[in-house]
């Protein structure tokens, strides 16, 4: 079941009170990213940033061995009379290989948290929804909480002033 | 909080960078119109077929190329590299730009970026397009150019990481990739916006595959701006890395002229400059030609100005400490090369540069100028040529007296060199009017977080 809003200040407000009335599988819709909404809805996870952390390690270490398996193991070349494990002159593609990791972690990290692509969810079955990417809020409670209830939990979204609440289908 | 975006007079310290007035519904209108009203400005067919002639040119000496060999280039012995590193150093300094305003700015919270980061953005990713296309075809077999990649191969041969040009191929690849991401990501929430206003349904679904099901869930959102941040963490130290390693081809080697620790940070100081430069060339059309006058306010001119200004400066510290350098070595060649960059046969070009690149931007200490989208233009044009000179000087000064007389030269670019080089602008021209026909040009979600929140909201 949704309700709509007008502003961000509404939703968040909306959010926090359903979270207080003992909702836990709720969820809220912005155009743009409100902060504290992500909180209000009982976000507490943030592996994110150990995933690109992850991922920048590896990708310089990868690159790093890369070049140090080429330069010593499969191609040794004296190049000017330099160790073979010349590292100063390796720190620039490691550098690359790092940031490479690390965002290319970040991106699809965000993605596959995020469950996306996923062309097709329930809320889009709501036709005002199409708003929720111009200029309307909404706050989403699952019927899969373990305290819905379809008429109790109508009442306590109306008790919130929404502009409108609406179901949605499945 | 609606003071916020109440007009204050033009000229005074905070003109507005939106103008006043906007809901998230005008913001979103007056963008997304541009992408799915259908009606195109006739100027915009006047743009791209200009962009789309240079890109035949562009395929005529790409053809001419791969047939004869590049021996259709002005190179000779001793200037070897001519044009295509030119070109390339140009465009990838260009591209520094998009990055910048979108990373560095970003961090440091400079409100102001987010009407002109989008098509920065784009500008960077075309840019870098254009730049890699010399690197690739310099090598001159092209269909071989992916022997610069480390792979398995059956010659037993690897690429030499001691070299800066194998830094540069790890360097530039992973700008475009890192680019090109920070593109995508941040275009995903207007992607969904576009989707859900597109009134056909070949449009609903193209947006749609794009958004890849984006619905602006709080979670979502709080993981987004997570992931965009630490994009831009990472963009911020790449970009500063990549126009070094470009400066590295020419520092590490030991022809008189490179061979300076200046040279990084000068690079970099130039990539910024000649890349606000650009982005001044495209703003001032773009703005008039689709009247975002609202959006792009003489305070984001006047900021643009101010970092050509600042960037141009350290760029003539460098021009300054080069020449120091050349007396300060000691060294004959140094001194000689500085000389003769100076009063010998490409002096011209010289002072040239240092006209476009020292004295042109002066005029922006200037308010009024700075605040001025015409003369603005015109100098952002100046710089662009006084980047691409400097390249050019910088590159065959230092090639064209070898050490000894008797393996002197002369060098200039054939026909085809500058058909490669207005190709490579065609190119971008027509990448560009592309992107702002079919993209939302602004960032549209961040727009909105620009009004007041507690605003009210409507049509």
């Amino acid at each position: 079941m949704m309700a709509e809003f007008e502003n961000a200040d509404a939703v968040l407000e909306a959010s926090k009170k359903t979270y207080a009335a003992g909702y836990r599988r709720i969820d809220a819709f912005s155009p743009f990213p409100v902060h504290g909404l992500a909180e209000a809805v009982g976000y507490r996870k943030r592996i994110l940033p150990w995933i690109v952390l992850a991922g920048g390690v590896v990708g310089g270490l990868a690159g790093f061995f890369l070049q140090y398996w080429v330069s010593v193991i499969e191609l040794p070349l004296n190049v000017g009379g330099r160790p073979l494990n010349s590292w100063p002159s390796f720190i620039p593609v490691t550098f690359e290989c790092t940031i490479l990791g690390a965002a290319l972690s970040a991106v699809l990290g965000m993605l596959a948290l995020n469950g996306l692509p996923r062309p097709n969810h329930p809320v889009f079955n709501v036709p005002r929804f199409e708003r929720a990417t111009t200029n309307r809020f909404f706050l989403l409670i699952e019927s899969r909480d373990a305290q819905f209830d379809l008429a109790g939990t109508r009442t306590f979204l109306e008790s919130l002033e929404p502009s409108e609440v609406m179901d949605v289908e499945k | 909080m609606a003071d916020m975006t109440t007009k204050l007079p033009v000229g005074g310290a905070s003109t507005p960078i939106i103008e006043p007035g906007h809901t998230y519904g005008s913001v979103t209108n007056k963008i997304t119109s541009i992408v799915l009203s259908g009606r195109t400005p006739r100027l915009w067919y006047v743009g791209i077929g200009i962009g789309f002639s240079l890109v035949m040119l562009l395929l005529v000496a790409l053809t001419n190329l791969l047939f004869t060999g590049t021996g259709i280039w002005g190179l000779n012995v001793p200037v070897g590299w001519g044009f295509a590193i030119i070109n390339f150093v140009w465009w990838v300094g260009i591209g520094h730009a998009g990055t910048l305003i979108s990373a560095i700015l970003l961090l440091l919270k400079q409100d102001w970026r987010t009407s002109i980061n989008r098509f920065a953005e784009a500008m960077t990713l075309f840019a870098v397009a254009c730049a890699g296309i010399f690197p690739l075809i310099h090598v001159g077999r092209p269909w071989l150019a992916y022997w610069l990649f480390p792979y398995p191969n059956t010659m037993g041969v690897w690429p030499q990481f001691r070299s800066p040009l194998v830094w540069d191929v790890f360097a530039v690849s992973t700008y475009a990739t890192v680019s090109a991401l920070f593109w995508y990501v941040g275009l995903i929430p207007d992607f969904a916006t576009l989707r859900d206003r597109s009134k056909t349904r070949g449009k609903r679904m193209i947006y749609g595959i794009l958004a890849m099901g984006w619905r602006g869930s709080a979670i979502h959102w709080y993981r987004y701006e997570t992931a965009y941040l630490l994009l831009a963490g990472l963009a911020a130290p790449l970009v500063i890395s990549v126009h070094t390693v470009v400066s590295f081809d020419f520092a590490v080697s030991l022809v008189p002229g490179w061979h300076a620790t200046v040279f990084p940070p000068y690079f970099v100081a130039g990539a910024i400059y000649s890349g606000f430069a650009m982005v001044v060339t495209l703003a001032v059309p773009l703005r008039a030609l689709y009247k975002l006058e609202d959006f792009i306010t003489a305070q984001h001119l006047d900021n643009m100005a101010k970092i050509i200004l600042a960037t141009g400066m350290i760029v003539v510290y460098g021009y300054f400490m080069e020449a120091f350098m050349g007396w300060y070595s000691g060294s004959q060649y140094e001194s000689y090369m500085i000389l003769n960059r100076m009063t010998g046969p490409y002096a011209p070009q010289y002072w040239l540069l240092l006209f476009c690149n020292a004295v042109v931007p002066q005029l922006l200490w200037s308010g009024k100028i700075r605040r001025n989208a015409l003369v603005l233009f015109l100098i952002s044009l100046v710089v662009n040529v006084g980047m691409w000179l400097e390249r050019y000087v910088i590159v065959v000064t230092s090639l064209h007296r070898d050490y000894l007389p008797s393996s002197w030269g002369m060098y200039s670019g054939t026909i085809w060199d500058w058909s490669l080089y207005f190709g490579s602008i065609g190119l971008f021209i027509s990448l560009l009017f592309l992107f702002v026909r079919f993209l939302p040009m602004i960032s549209i979600f961040e727009m909105r977080t620009l009004l007041p929140t507690s605003g009210k909201p409507g049509k």
